[in-house]
């Protein structure tokens, strides 16, 4: 779910809340695993190609969401295929496969905003037992927002690594890497401070405010 | 009205800052000094990022100390790489963000959202990864993110450092519109000429406080 993001559109889906999206996706994940049988997983799989449709989504998005899981697939299918028969394969394969494409249609339909704010308030209860959930949801925020900065950050010291002759040093990569994510991680923290996001206001003891 | 009373910032045993007392009350004030100066100590000051070892700062009234959060509502910032500060994924959840922060509902969220994209001229990247911005829709998105919150000061720390000359005219002309009291800190001293004050920090304490042209003068002096 996390490599996509919301694909503007003005559908029924689009316009469905998060909650029961969220609650759709978690309900056919159990369901699909209920029928053994390969005209269930086939319907199944097709509904939610249908899905695609009413959500008006193009087919070269929608293969987007899926080329990551195509060799992962291919070699589940292959596997049970080898162990038991290809039925078997078959049917394991469309209910991944309907799983991965459900999920990837409730980010695509629902802003990351949306989402974030069912989380939270699916996870209230959770606060009665000590759990920060604000803190939570905020965390889920900055992971899909910064997954894209980490990848370009790794980009450009590769570069600069490679410039210097260091052609496959995973450490040479992971260490300029890691430094520059804590130091930015310090900024971030301020940013999210200076715009008055904050679960509890204090001041650590050299005088810094801390999210 | 933005005060300093007796303020001092040290840390690890190290003093970074000396304030004894300094009123900040003209509408466009700069903020120069060499590296290590304490223009950030200094900025962060200004709305409780950090708050003072000894001394008060204070907020039209409002001290950093004990009234951090009523201290930020008041006074936004924006950092020098907006990367750092664009905190949601998309751009228009990301003017959400604060907006969500200061408690408004739905609607009047909505609504400052839209006046605030078309203001800026960002209309069409409302659903846009923030990540694909260029480093001038960037540094504007991060202007506006801090703006829709309505601030009565805007802290700038350094905000045209990573613009090429384009974007750094669009983001200089951005500021020099701003209805609010601003404080710009930046090494680029063509930005300051037109400055109602500008303060040169040199070595933690006020180096020279005036008009920009002279105030310009004794920090050019200081690298003979």
């Amino acid at each position: 779910m996390i490599g996509s993001f919301y694909h503007e559109r003005d559908t029924l889906l689009h316009r469905l809340p998060a909650g029961p999206k969220l609650l759709f996706v978690m309900v056919l994940g159990t369901m699909v695993f209920l029928f053994n049988d390969i005209r269930v997983a086939a319907a199944v799989c097709g509904g939610v190609v249908l899905l695609y449709a009413v959500a008006r989504v193009p087919v070269a998005v929608a293969w987007q969401q899926m080329r990551f899981a195509v060799p992962l697939l291919v070699i589940i299918f292959a596997a049970q295929w080898f162990i038991a028969d290809w039925r078997i394969g078959a049917i394991v394969v469309l209910r991944f496969a309907a799983l991965i494409l459900a999920a990837s249609l409730v980010t695509l339909t629902t802003r990351t905003t949306a989402m974030i704010d069912a989380f939270e308030r699916f996870l209230k209860p959770a606060a009665r037992i000590g759990v920060n959930v604000r803190m939570v949801s905020m965390s889920l925020s900055l992971a899909l927002r910064f997954i894209p900065v980490v990848g370009r950050v790794t980009q450009q010291v590769r570069e600069a690594q490679r410039a210097r002759g260091l052609e496959n040093s995973i450490l040479a990569v992971a260490l300029p890497v890691i430094i520059r994510m804590l130091k930015m991680s310090d900024d971030i923290a301020d940013a999210i401070e200076a715009r008055s996001f904050s679960s509890e206001d204090v001041h650590a003891e050299d005088g810094q405010a801390r999210v | 009205m933005i005060a300093f009373d007796g303020v001092v910032f040290s840390r690890e045993g190290r003093e970074l800052l000396r304030i004894p007392a300094l009123e900040l009350t003209e509408r466009r004030i700069g903020l120069i000094g060499a590296n290590g100066a304490g223009k950030s100590t200094f900025s962060r000051l200004l709305n409780g990022l950090l708050v003072p070892s000894e001394g008060e700062v204070t907020i039209d009234g409002l001290s950093t100390r004990s009234d951090g959060k009523k201290v930020r509502r008041k006074v936004g910032f924006v950092f020098q790489n907006p990367d750092n500060q664009i905190v949601m994924p998309t751009v228009g959840e990301d003017l959400a963000f604060g907006l969500k922060n200061l408690g408004f509902e739905k609607q009047e969220l909505a609504r400052k959202i839209d006046a605030a994209l078309a203001h800026y001229g960002l209309s069409d990247l409302r659903d846009r990864l923030t990540h694909q911005l260029s480093a001038g829709e960037k540094q504007l998105v991060a202007i506006a993110g801090v703006t829709v919150m309505d601030p009565a000061y805007i802290i700038f720390d350094e905000p045209t450092t990573l613009l090429d000359l384009g974007n750094k005219k669009k983001v200089m002309a951005t500021i020099d519109g701003l209805s609010q009291n601003v404080i710009l800190v930046s090494h680029d001293l063509d930005l300051l000429g037109s400055f109602d004050r500008v303060i040169c920090l040199h070595d933690g304490k006020v180096h020279a406080d005036g008009r920009p042209d002279d105030v310009i003068a004794a920090y050019k002096a200081l690298f003979p």
